[in-house]
């Protein structure tokens, strides 16, 4: 069953064609990773599909609902979690309030917060004011708050973007842990991370689709080799 | 100790001492401080929206106004009790937040400052306009006679004191009830991260217009009590220095803490008192203690208090 659909999905900006026509489908339980060089649109994208931009043209569809003219607090009633490509968290709360708040508004109760953390292993640092954290644990902080809602899509802009060798390797496994749950939509740049968590990957350039397909594929399309090392 | 118990024996410890205070004050000073209490009422007011929700407004003076007038001309010319007249207070309180709050919540930041400075200034120049209602700058006296609630006599200091303990206490309770509950709680993520916020799903404009309404509703009670507790309904409260006041004193008192405005308002009334019997170049003094304080206290008094040693402060 398809989860998340776009149809002639575009945004303009003054000219710009950021997003052109983007048909996308992601069917319930994926894992599918969203790739492309800087630039393609991919943030823009996103943003559409979680209500954070207005698109120019084009609809989404969330559980076979049309979403597009709904705001981005709506979405995530619906069962939509969102994690920024740039940090976002409360820096002057407490690590605890931090996934308390997300927890609440998505009616998790009892023990969530104190399992959410667990998974990404911060529940030693649960008293901690999350300003204090370093930038590994920051990004894994916003991880639990997307993962205590317990959304049935859950968007991660660039998770892996600046955290270790060992974290990564930890991230990996718990976003394979947690396939089983919940559709996952990444948006990444580590290749690494890509072929080893998603089940297909969709390529934007200039804005459009330039492939889709499994893992394997993508890396032997010649298209996809000719858009990230250029063909002059 | 738990910290719930700490909240409640600071707060608990300060009304009780209010509370026998005024068994033990000099007339001058229990005077000052019914008018302090009240005036703590409406910067709390302001703290829910500045403190807490990280909205500067620069136009409470028409939410206090909007209270006073609401009580003081249904009292001259529909001959309301005092009761009714101070329902009608809270009333225009919240019908004016409301539609102010729709209205300037549209804009943020510095456009939110400016838009709200100038519905206020719209408030005083229309108390101005209809002065064959209002008297205008000169305003009017609400008789001894009309200010008797449920037969007590509010010109009389010592229930004077009483009423205004009592709204002091309403306000504070509803401040510590208010940033003790999940309403609040967001409200504070609002102000420390608004587009986080809404991408875990709340409404924040909706809660946004929830906090101007309580703030503007409270400061109408304020506004509408201090008409009536002291006898004198003009147009000098609705202008601009009765929307600088509350953001003063709340910055000095600590925004974003319960006790904080009426430590503010306490400091910064008894500030002017003191120096003013000191020099008449009182506003000098004022103004330099002003100075060091948010050199050395850019949190207030009791922001300072909390980062040095009471880190649970509500």
């Amino acid at each position: 069953m398809t989860l998340l659909s776009t149809r002639g999905l575009s945004k303009h900006f003054a000219g710009l064609r950021a997003v052109e026509a983007v048909d996308f489908d992601l069917p319930e339980g994926e894992v599918r990773a969203l790739i492309g060089p800087n630039g393609a649109g991919k943030t823009t994208f996103v943003g559409m599909l979680c209500g954070r931009i207005a698109p120019s043209e084009g609809r989404v569809t969330f559980d076979g609902r049309d979403i597009t003219g709904l705001p981005a607090h709506r979405r995530i009633g619906l069962g939509m979690a969102y994690t920024f490509q740039i940090t976002s968290i409360f820096t002057g709360l407490p690590v605890r309030e931090n996934v308390a708040l997300a927890a609440r508004r998505a009616g998790q109760g009892g023990d969530a917060v104190e399992r959410a953390l667990g998974r990404v292993g911060l529940a030693d640092r649960i008293d901690q004011e999350a300003g204090d954290l370093s930038y590994g644990h920051q990004r894994l902080l916003e991880i639990a708050m997307g993962l205590v809602q317990a959304p049935r899509l859950l968007i991660l802009d660039e998770p892996a973007q600046g955290l270790a060798d060992s974290e990564i390797a930890d991230f990996k496994a718990l976003i394979r842990d947690l396939a089983g749950e919940a559709t996952v939509l990444l948006i990444e740049h580590n290749m690494n991370v890509v072929m080893e968590l998603a089940d297909r990957v969709t390529v934007l350039n200039f804005g459009a689709v330039l492939a889709e397909g499994t893992p394997q594929e993508i890396h032997e399309n010649p298209a996809v080799q000719a858009a990230y090392l250029g063909t002059g | 100790m738990t910290e719930a118990r700490k909240v409640l024996i600071l707060h608990g410890g300060l009304l009780l001492l209010l509370f026998v205070l005024q068994f033990v004050l000099p007339a001058y000073h229990h005077g000052n401080l019914a008018r302090i209490m009240v005036l703590a009422s409406f910067a709390m007011a302001y703290n829910i929206m500045f403190g807490y929700t990280g909205l500067l407004s620069l136009g409470h003076a028409l939410f206090f106004a909007a209270g006073m007038y609401g009580m003081a001309l249904t009292m001259k010319h529909l001959a309301f009790t005092p009761a009714p007249a101070l329902l009608a207070g809270l009333a225009a309180g919240l019908v004016v937040s409301a539609v102010i709050g729709a209205l300037a919540l549209r804009t943020a930041g510095v456009a939110f400052m400016i838009v709200t400075l100038m519905f206020a200034q719209a408030g005083y120049l229309a108390v101005l306009y209809f002065g064959d209602w209002t008297r205008g700058d000169e305003g009017f006296v609400i008789q001894q006679a009309e200010r008797v609630l449920w037969g007590l006599d509010l010109s009389d200091p010592t229930w004077r004191y009483f009423a205004a303990f009592t709204l002091f206490s309403a306000c504070l309770l509803i401040s510590l009830a208010l940033v003790r509950r999940p309403f609040g709680r967001t409200l504070i993520a609002i102000r420390e991260n608004e587009e986080r916020a809404r991408m875990l799903g709340y409404d924040v404009f909706a809660m946004k217009l929830g906090a101007v309404v309580i703030s503007g509703t409270m400061a109408a009670a304020a506004g509408a009590s201090y008409g009536l507790l002291f006898g004198y309904a003009g147009a000098s409260f609705a202008s601009v220095q009765y929307s600088i006041f509350p953001l003063l004193w709340v910055l000095l008192g600590g925004a974003g803490t319960v006790i904080g405005p009426f430590l503010g308002t306490l400091f910064m009334f008894y500030l002017i008192d003191l120096s003013s019997g000191i020099t008449t170049a009182y506003m000098l003094i004022a103004g330099v203690v002003l100075v060091l304080l948010t050199l050395f206290a850019p949190q207030g008094l009791a922001g300072e208090v909390r980062r040095r040693v009471w880190r649970w402060l509500p």
